[in-house]
């Protein structure tokens, strides 16, 4: 049984404007230990994925179809409390932008410790060491006394680090990451994603790692998931998904990729923008953008389809 | 730190010297003092007199440093009317002043900031509606007029409480309610969007990302983070209210500094009216001072407070 | 998230198209009081001044000794009251109106100076303005007013003196930020044309938030008027004021409740209405400010 299987999620924004179908009948599971991206531009629907996943979306946004399951729980059939105690301490986040993600007024050492006493019991003196433990296990130099600074004390990296040591804290069985690199350095980047791998493989922990550089996901991903307008249109292992990837979508997006053999062309971009996810009908959303489109696409929402073993795809039209 | 209350210091300090410019200034307005001093029948010689008595002849900018060197000193001069030093007569009523606005501020507090901050956390409820309701009720009402009101319904027609005069814990109830009620609207209104910013912001759902309880959530972190600049708020608030003193003051024959004023303009008893201008305002600085030292003390991030490593 | 600037735009278009309840409440209370103002002479059924001293104290037609032709009762000088609330409206929005202009053009004026030429001259205007804001406006109101003798005018002349101060903090802040953004080092080489350039720009911009503290400013200055006449320090009678007719009815507490009741009445409708539209002019036409 998956760690994680989200079948069919629909999450609608009722906004005075329209109804926005922010996501749209998405599907992946994932396996325990496994680290899975979910990769797609700005606006697709990968962040509030997530959020609905948490239980964390915003109004008026609100989870309308679908099953989240947790091994073998639902989380949309939980309570306001059953679903308290899943969040931090069975599936954990970490959030894009450190800095305005950590309260300032705070030092670290006490959030990572409020975290932890959300969930056990122990005491504040118990709770602290803890805090400190998991500053060190993210490698921050001197953690005892870093705990006991506040966030703005900290560079990005470091602050990137004490938001994954409080995710970590309550020691989750998956961790939900929203581009936790995008906000940093490239060299931060580096660092933080090599920590992220490290602890995934120590802890033997699942990973859902949201991004829209593919980069990223070919070096920390086992598989990955490609996302479009609030749908998943392709997942497969990383290797796979690279060396042979099947839906318009994906071969765009790794055609837009500088590479070395291609030294010296044009870069290639997907023509059109995405479309505006109130005026979706039915039918396959990349169609306006799709070089193989046919009458088909346009009336039939295509779904996701086996093309190898462990390799689906949301096309009937682009042969492997 | 050091360097940061110097700074503020030095500032305050040169707002001061602006206000005694200020304050200076207002009896040479119309150019000659003499003419709000003495009655327009008077004669020239008296004129006279008086100009040499109060050195009105000397330069400007003497004069200025007279009254400068002397207010330092807390001499303003004897009042005309009552023939005792003007300072005297301010701390005698001060007190009185003193314990209307805080009364009136301790009141809008417990009233407002609960109001405030509930109207954040059940939005688009009856209860938020009733709020905004309020606030804009009590951001219209003028005090003077809340006060007459309050004395119509509560001291004549009820009788519950007196209608002037302080007498006693209940002579406090009815001009400390007006009082209060001119600030009650402000302060819910910057409790609530104070709360409703905060609760927006991303380390509130960092917070609930990480299983934290609802209320905990609430009440530790939140809270913290609104309650911050709702200190200055207050600060501000008690400055204002000192102002709204001296109407409501003049209203329930309140023996404060306020109207202590209004009687000592209509007496044309200037050395009082300096007086007084000058104490208030030195008063409203100086909470300033101490409101932006304490806020600076509470926010972690003010760099000049904390070391940064 | 995008899913939100996907929205927001045609929300807010949407907002514009169905008609406020706070903006038409505002708009037509303040449409009916300017009305009523500029109609004063026309609509009044008495003279304000007329002392009718057989029919003193008549409470509004609902009551018991109340008179047809006098709706809303008459005073202890038997004047009638509508005809006083009429014709003192004319004097709040009128003084409210005219102090505001005259701030507004003392502030925005000082802003400008402030924002545009920086430096030592930008920290003094700042200090003055904190004095400002140190001394409580009713007390510095009050000595002025004394000073200069209770009149209409020396009312209009301080309160726009007095209260200035908003207006050039928005002003200056306008500037300092076009400022930022356009001028580069090197184009302060320009001189004279940076002048012009600067005003071009920044006036557009600050007008939108100019007008919504004048609104707000107008409530302000007409509780503010009001309080001044309270105290006796306003207009002179026989012109009456909202705030005059107020401290007339000090007397009457315990006898004839209209007396103080109405008055207030007529000032805080009026400053709700001011109150409801500059909220409203402020949430459509500038969300970020912070007044």
């Amino acid at each position: 049984m998956a760690l994680l299987s989200v079948e069919d999620l629909r999450t609608h924004f009722h906004t005075s404007a329209g109804v926005v179908r922010a996501v749209d009948g998405v599907s992946f599971a994932i396996e325990r230990g496994e680290v899975l991206g979910l990769v797609g531009e700005s606006g697709c629907g990968k962040s509030v994925t997530s959020l609905s996943i948490m239980r964390l979306v915003p109004p008026p946004g609100r989870v309308t179809a679908g099953r989240i399951r947790l091994e073998d729980e639902d989380l949309l059939d939980k309570d306001a409390e059953a679903m308290r105690r899943v969040r931090g301490a069975r599936i954990a986040m970490v959030f894009q932008e450190p800095m305005t993600s950590l309260n300032p007024v705070f030092t670290i050492g006490d959030q990572i410790a409020a975290a932890v006493l959300a969930h056990e019991g122990g005491g504040r003196r118990a709770a602290w060491e803890r805090a400190v433990e998991m500053l060190d296990r993210v490698q921050v130099p001197s953690p005892r006394e870093r705990a006991r600074d506040y966030p703005h004390q900290l560079s990005g990296g470091l602050r990137q680090r004490a938001m994954i040591a409080l995710a970590l804290a309550p020691g989750p069985q998956l961790l939900i990451a929203d581009e936790p690199t995008t906000a940093l350095d490239v060299t931060i980047q580096a660092q933080i994603l090599d920590l992220l791998r490290r602890l995934q493989a120590e802890r033997g922990m699942a990973v859902l790692l949201i991004t829209h550089d593919l980069g990223v996901v070919a070096e920390v991903c086992h598989r990955v998931a490609i996302i479009y307008a609030g749908r998943i249109v392709e997942t497969g292992s990383v290797a796979s998904i690279f060396a042979s990837p099947v839906h318009p979508y994906t071969r765009g997006l790794l055609r837009c990729l500088p590479h070395p053999s291609r030294f010296g062309q044009p870069l290639s971009s997907i023509e059109g923008a995405p479309p505006d996810l109130r005026a979706v009908d039915g039918g396959c959303r990349f169609a306006p953008r799709c070089p193989h489109a046919i009458e088909a696409c346009r009336r039939e929402e295509p779904a996701l389809a086996k093309r190898k073993p462990g390799h689906f795809v949301a096309c009937p039209v682009v042969p492997a | 730190m050091v360097g940061y209350v110097a700074r503020r210091l030095l500032q305050s300090l040169g707002v001061l010297l602006g206000v005694s410019v200020i304050v200076f200034g207002l009896l040479h307005l119309t150019g000659d003092p003499t003419r709000l001093l003495l009655p327009l029948e008077a004669r020239e010689e008296d004129v006279r007199q008086m100009r040499a008595l109060l050195g009105l002849d000397d330069p400007l900018w003497v004069q200025y440093a007279r009254f400068l060197t002397r207010a330092v000193r807390g001499d303003f001069g004897l009042s005309f009317k009552h023939q005792v030093p003007a300072l005297t007569l301010i701390f005698q009523t001060l007190p009185a002043t003193l314990q209307l606005t805080g009364a009136g501020l301790c009141f809008a507090l417990v009233v407002a900031v609960p109001a405030g901050i509930l109207a954040a956390l059940k939005r688009n409820s009856i209860l938020d509606a009733a709020c905004s309701v309020g606030v804009l009720l009590g951001q219209a009402m003028p005090v003077y007029w809340l006060g007459l009101l309050l004395i119509m319904v509560f001291a004549v027609g009820l009788g519950w409480f007196p209608a002037a005069g302080r007498d006693g814990w209940s002579s406090l109830v009815l001009p400390a309610t007006a009082l209060g009620a001119f600030s009650m609207a402000r302060i819910a209104r910057m409790a609530r969007s104070g709360m409703l910013e905060v609760l927006a912001q991303d380390y509130v759902r960092t917070a609930r990302a990480a299983g934290i309880r609802a209320f905990v959530v609430t009440y530790k972190y939140a809270l913290k983070n609104a309650a911050i600049p709702l200190v200055t708020i207050v600060g501000l608030e008690f400055g204002i209210l000192l102002g709204g003193a001296v109407i409501t003051e003049t209203i329930f024959a309140w023996p404060g500094v306020g109207r202590l004023a209004v009687d000592a303009i209509f007496s044309r008893d200037y050395p009082l009216v300096q007086a007084i201008v000058a104490v208030l305002a030195t008063l409203f600085v100086v909470i300033n001072l101490v409101v932006d030292l304490v806020y600076t003390w509470l926010d972690p991030r003010i760099v000049y407070v904390r070391s940064v490593r | 998230m995008s899913v939100v600037a996907h929205t927001a735009a045609p929300a807010l278009a949407r907002r514009r198209r169905r008609v406020s309840f706070r903006a038409a409440f505002g708009l037509s209370v303040l449409l009916l009081m300017g009305g009523s103002a500029i109609l004063a002479p026309q609509l009044a059924p008495w003279d304000p001044a007329k002392q009718m001293l057989l029919k003193r104290l008549r409470p509004p037609v609902w009551q018991e000794r109340g008179l047809s032709q006098h709706p809303l009762g008459t005073d202890h000088l038997g004047r009638d009251i509508l005809s006083r609330l009429l014709y003192g409206g004319r004097i709040s929005l009128g003084v409210g109106l005219t102090a505001v202009t005259l701030s507004a053009l003392i502030g925005v004026s000082l802003g400008l100076t402030a924002g545009f030429f920086g430096g030592r001259l930008d920290a003094l205007i700042m200090r003055v303005v904190d004095v400002f804001l140190a001394i409580p406006y009713i007390l510095l109101a009050m000595g002025v007013v004394f000073a200069l003798g209770p009149s209409l005018g020396n009312v209009i002349l301080v309160m726009g003196a007095t209260r200035w101060v908003q207006f050039a903090r928005i002003v200056r802040a306008e500037v300092l930020s076009i400022r930022e953004r356009e001028f580069v080092a090197g184009a302060r080489a320009r001189g004279n044309r940076s002048l012009r350039l600067l005003l071009h720009h920044v006036l557009p911009n600050a007008l939108t938030p100019i007008i919504v503290v004048a609104t707000l400013e107008l409530a302000f200055m007409i509780i503010y008027e009001s309080a001044l006449s309270f105290l006796g320090l306003g207009v002179q009678p026989p012109t009456p004021t909202w705030g005059w007719m107020l401290a007339d009815g000090r007397n009457y507490v315990a006898s004839a409740w209209w007396l103080a009741t109405l008055p207030g009445l007529a000032i805080m409708l009026t400053v709700l209405a001011v109150n409801l539209l500059g909220d409203w002019l402020r949430d459509t036409l500038d969300p970020r400010l912070t007044v």
